[in-house]
C-alpha cells in the first residue's frame, strides 16, 4: 500500500482542462488517495483543517446559544414583524435550499447526461446538499413561535381531529423538503456503499474496519449486486432529477401563489430554481477550491471540474439575468399600478442598496467568467463564487424584504431591520453547514472511489484503442 | 499455488476461487466457465464492469419493476390520503368551492411518488442482494480483500452439479486465473 507520506512527496500535478484525473492512476492508487485522506492520524491533520473546524464549532455554539434565546424569549428576538412577517428565516431557508440544489444535478442529471467529470465531485456536492437541506429545514421550524409543535404540520391522525391544509403551498413545502431531504440521503448513502467496503477491507486498524464495515452491510462487490446496484443508483438519479425541479418549484410557489406585487409572478417556478443552480455551482467552488489545495487532492478535482463547473454557474447565470429582466419588464408592461410601483420601490427605495448590489454580484462581475483566462485562475474563480453566494443571498433577501415592506396601504408601511439575533441565527448555521463539511472530508471519502476506478479503466481503455490505431 | 488437498482433510467448501488483473480477463474467464457449463458461481470486481453479470448468465433484474410498483403505491398513497383529509376526514366549506380540488393535490401526489420510490430502489437493491448480511465464505480468502481494490475474482461455488475440487481448480488454472484457492464455507 503506497502510504499518503509517499504520495505527499510527489509533485501532484493538475493535468489541465481536458482531463478529469492526472497522470500515473491505476486502480490501487485512486483508493489509496481518497481513502488516505480518512485514515491520516488527526494529529497530521493540515493546520487549515483544524482551525478551519475549530472556527466552525465556535459558530455552532452560537446558533445553539441563538436558538435558546429564541425558543425562551420567542420571535420578538429577531427583526420581523407586520408587515415583513417573513425576514431572515424565510430568505435563509430559500438560500439553504437552493445550495442543496446543485449537489442534485451534479450527482444526478449529469449523470443522466453521462457528463463523466461529476465523478470527482459527486459525492462532495451530495453531501453539501444533505447538509445545506438541513440548515434549510432549520428555518421554517424555528420561525413556527412554537417549534415543539412542528409535527402538527404533517398528517396524522390526532385527538383534535385536525388536519393539514393540503391546498396551501406552505404544506407542499412540507412534504417537498422532507422527501428532498430523505432522497438526498438515500442517494448518498448508495453511493457510499461500495466505498465503505473497500474501506473496511483497507483501513490500517481494525476499529476503522468494523465502523465502516457495519456501514458496508457486507458488500462484497458481486457482478449481479453491481448490477442491480447500478440499475438502483440509475433509477434514483431519475427519481432525483425531477425532485430537484419540483422542491424549488414549490419553494417558489411559496411566493408565487400569494397576491402581493413582486411575488405574484409566473416566472417564479423557472426563475428559482435556475438561481438555485447557480447559488450551489458557487458554493461548491467556494469549498472545493481550498479543500483540493489543502489535502492536495489536485489530481484528482483538476481544472477540468473547475472549468466545467464555472461555464454551468455562468450559464445558469445568465438564466437568472433574463428572470431579472423579464420581471422589470412586465412590471412596467403589465401596467398594474402596484407592482410598478413596487419595482421602482425595489430599484430606488429604502432598500434600493441591496438590488443594487444584488446586480452587481449576480449579473455585472460574473460576466468575467467568459474569459477563459479568468477561468483558468482558480484564485478569482473563488473569488467569483462567493461573490455570486452573496448575490444570490441578496436576490433572497431583495424578493422577501422588498415585496412585504410596501404594502397596498401607505399606513401599513414599514422598515425590517435584522437584529443580533437573526445574524446570529444566519452565521450560526453557516458555522453548521461548515463544520459538518469539515468532518466529512475528515470521516468519509469525499471522492467515489469505484466510481475514479472506473475512470481509470475508461482511460486504460482509450489509451489501448489508440495504440492500435497507431 | 497448487493445493493438492484431500477432500476430508477439510470442513467444507464454498467454492474454488480464481484472481485476475484486469476486468476484461475476468469477464472472458466467466464466459468460459458458463459455456463450460458452470451455473453456481459469482464474480467480483471493485466496480461495475460492463457484460460481467450477464457473463455468468444473469437475466432478469427486477428492481425496476419493484421502484415502478413503489412509485405507483406512493402517488396513489399519496393522492388518496388528500381526498381523504379534504373530503372525508375534515370536509372544510371555503366559499362554496369543490371539496375534490385534485388539481392542488398534485404536487404531494408526485412527492410522495418520488419518496416511496426512491425508498424503495435502495431497499430493494439490499433486499434482492441480501444485504445486509454479517458472513460470507468469500472473505475466507485472505486475497479477497483486494476485491474491493484492485483485483477481479471468479468463485465457483460447490453447490454446482459440475463442481469437483480437482477438475475445477484445474479449470480455473486453465483460464489463466492467477492464484487459485478453495474458499472454507
Amino acid at each position: 500500500m503506497a502510504t499518503l507520506e509517499n504520495l505527499d512527496k510527489k509533485e501532484l500535478i493538475d493535468p489541465g482542462p481536458d482531463r478529469i484525473l492526472g497522470t500515473g492512476h491505476d486502480y490501487e492508487t485512486v483508493t489509496d488517495r481518497i481513502a488516505g485522506i480518512v485514515y491520516l492520524p488527526w494529529k497530521r491533520s493540515p493546520k487549515k483543517w483544524l482551525v478551519g473546524a475549530f472556527i466552525s464549532f465556535l459558530f455552532v455554539n452560537l446558533l445553539m446559544l441563538a436558538m435558546w434565546v429564541l425558543f425562551a424569549k420567542g420571535i420578538g428576538v429577531w427583526g420581523v414583524n407586520i408587515p415583513i412577517g417573513w425576514g431572515f428565516a424565510i430568505v435563509n431557508f430559500v438560500w439553504w435550499i437552493g445550495i442543496g440544489h446543485a449537489g442534485t444535478l451534479i450527482s444526478a442529471i449529469l449523470f443522466l447526461l453521462k457528463q463523466d467529470w461529476r465523478t470527482s465531485i459527486n459525492r462532495f456536492s451530495e453531501a453539501m446538499t444533505l447538509f445545506a437541506v438541513a440548515c434549510a429545514g432549520m428555518f421554517p421550524v424555528l420561525h413556527l413561535g412554537r417549534p415543539w409543535l412542528a409535527y402538527w404540520l404533517f398528517p396524522y391522525p390526532n385527538s383534535m381531529w385536525l388536519w393539514p391544509q393540503p391546498r396551501s403551498p406552505l404544506e407542499w413545502d412540507v412534504f417537498a423538503v422532507s422527501t428532498y431531504g430523505t432522497i438526498s440521503l438515500v442517494f448518498w448513502y448508495c453511493g457510499l456503499i461500495p466505498d465503505f467496503a473497500s474501506m473496511r477491507d483497507n483501513a490500517p486498524h481494525l476499529w476503522q474496519r468494523k465502523i465502516y464495515g457495519v456501514f458496508a452491510l457486507g458488500w462484497r462487490n458481486s457482478a449481479i449486486h453491481w448490477h442491480r446496484y447500478q440499475k438502483a443508483y440509475l433509477l434514483l438519479a431519475g427519481l432525483a432529477t425531477p425532485l430537484v425541479l419540483s422542491v424549488h418549484t414549490v419553494v417558489s410557489f411559496d411566493f408565487a401563489i400569494s397576491i402581493l406585487p413582486g411575488w405574484h409572478t409566473t416566472i417564479f417556478p423557472p426563475y428559482f430554481v435556475a438561481g438555485a443552480i447557480y447559488s450551489g455551482f458557487a458554493m461548491v467552488l467556494t469549498l472545493i477550491i481550498p479543500l483540493r489545495a489543502w489535502y492536495n487532492m489536485r489530481d484528482l478535482i483538476t481544472l477540468r471540474h473547475i472549468d466545467a463547473a464555472a461555464k454551468l454557474m455562468l450559464g445558469t447565470g445568465l438564466i437568472v439575468a433574463y428572470g431579472y429582466a423579464m420581471e422589470a419588464f412586465f412590471s412596467w408592461y403589465g401596467g398594474d399600478k402596484y407592482e410598478s410601483f413596487m419595482y421602482w420601490n425595489r430599484m430606488t427605495g429604502p432598500y434600493g442598496f441591496s438590488y443594487v448590489l444584488l446586480i452587481l454580484c449576480n449579473i455585472a462581475l460574473p460576466q468575467a467568467l467568459w474569459s477563459r483566462r479568468v477561468r483558468h485562475n482558480i484564485g478569482l474563480v473563488w473569488v467569483i463564487s462567493i461573490i455570486v453566494n452573496c448575490g444570490m443571498w441578496l436576490e433572497r433577501f431583495v424578493i422577501v424584504v422588498t415585496s412585504l415592506h410596501r404594502d397596498f396601504l401607505p399606513s401599513s408601511w414599514g422598515m425590517y431591520i435584522p437584529t443580533k439575533w437573526d445574524w446570529a441565527t444566519f452565521t450560526g448555521t453557516l458555522g453548521f453547514f461548515m463544520f459538518l463539511i469539515f468532518l466529512f472530508v475528515r470521516l468519509l471519502p469525499s471522492i467515489s472511489i469505484f466510481e475514479v476506478r472506473e475512470v481509470v479503466h475508461h482511460d486504460r481503455y482509450m489509451e489501448r484503442a489508440y495504440e492500435e490505431k497507431l | 499455488m497448487s493445493h493438492e488437498v484431500e477432500l476430508d482433510e477439510l470442513p467444507a467448501i464454498h467454492g474454488a476461487m480464481a484472481e485476475f488483473d484486469t476486468p476484461e480477463e475476468l469477464v472472458e474467464a466467466c464466459e468460459r466457465a458458463y459455456s463450460a457449463g458452470f451455473r453456481r458461481m459469482d464474480a467480483y470486481a471493485p466496480m461495475p464492469v460492463t457484460g460481467l453479470a450477464e457473463a455468468i448468465g444473469y437475466k432478469k433484474n427486477k428492481v425496476a419493476l419493484c421502484v415502478l410498483i413503489g412509485g405507483i403505491f406512493g402517488a396513489c398513497g399519496g393522492f388518496g390520503l388528500l381526498e381523504w383529509i379534504t373530503v372525508v376526514a375534515y370536509p372544510h366549506n371555503v366559499g362554496g368551492r369543490p371539496l375534490n380540488s385534485w388539481p392542488a393535490y398534485i404536487p404531494i401526489t408526485f412527492e410522495c411518488m418520488v419518496l416511496i420510490a426512491g425508498l424503495t430502489s435502495l431497499f430493494c437493491m439490499l433486499a434482492m442482494n441480501g444485504l445486509p448480511q454479517p458472513y460470507h465464505p468469500v472473505f475466507n480468502v485472505e486475497e479477497f480483500e483486494r476485491a474491493s481494490i484492485d483485483k477481479f475474482f471468479i468463485c465457483i461455488e460447490s453447490s454446482d452439479p459440475k463442481f469437483n475440487i480437482a477438475a475445477t481448480t484445474e479449470f480455473l488454472r486453465d483460464l489463466g486465473g492467477k492464484e487459485v484457492t478453495l474458499v472454507p464455507a
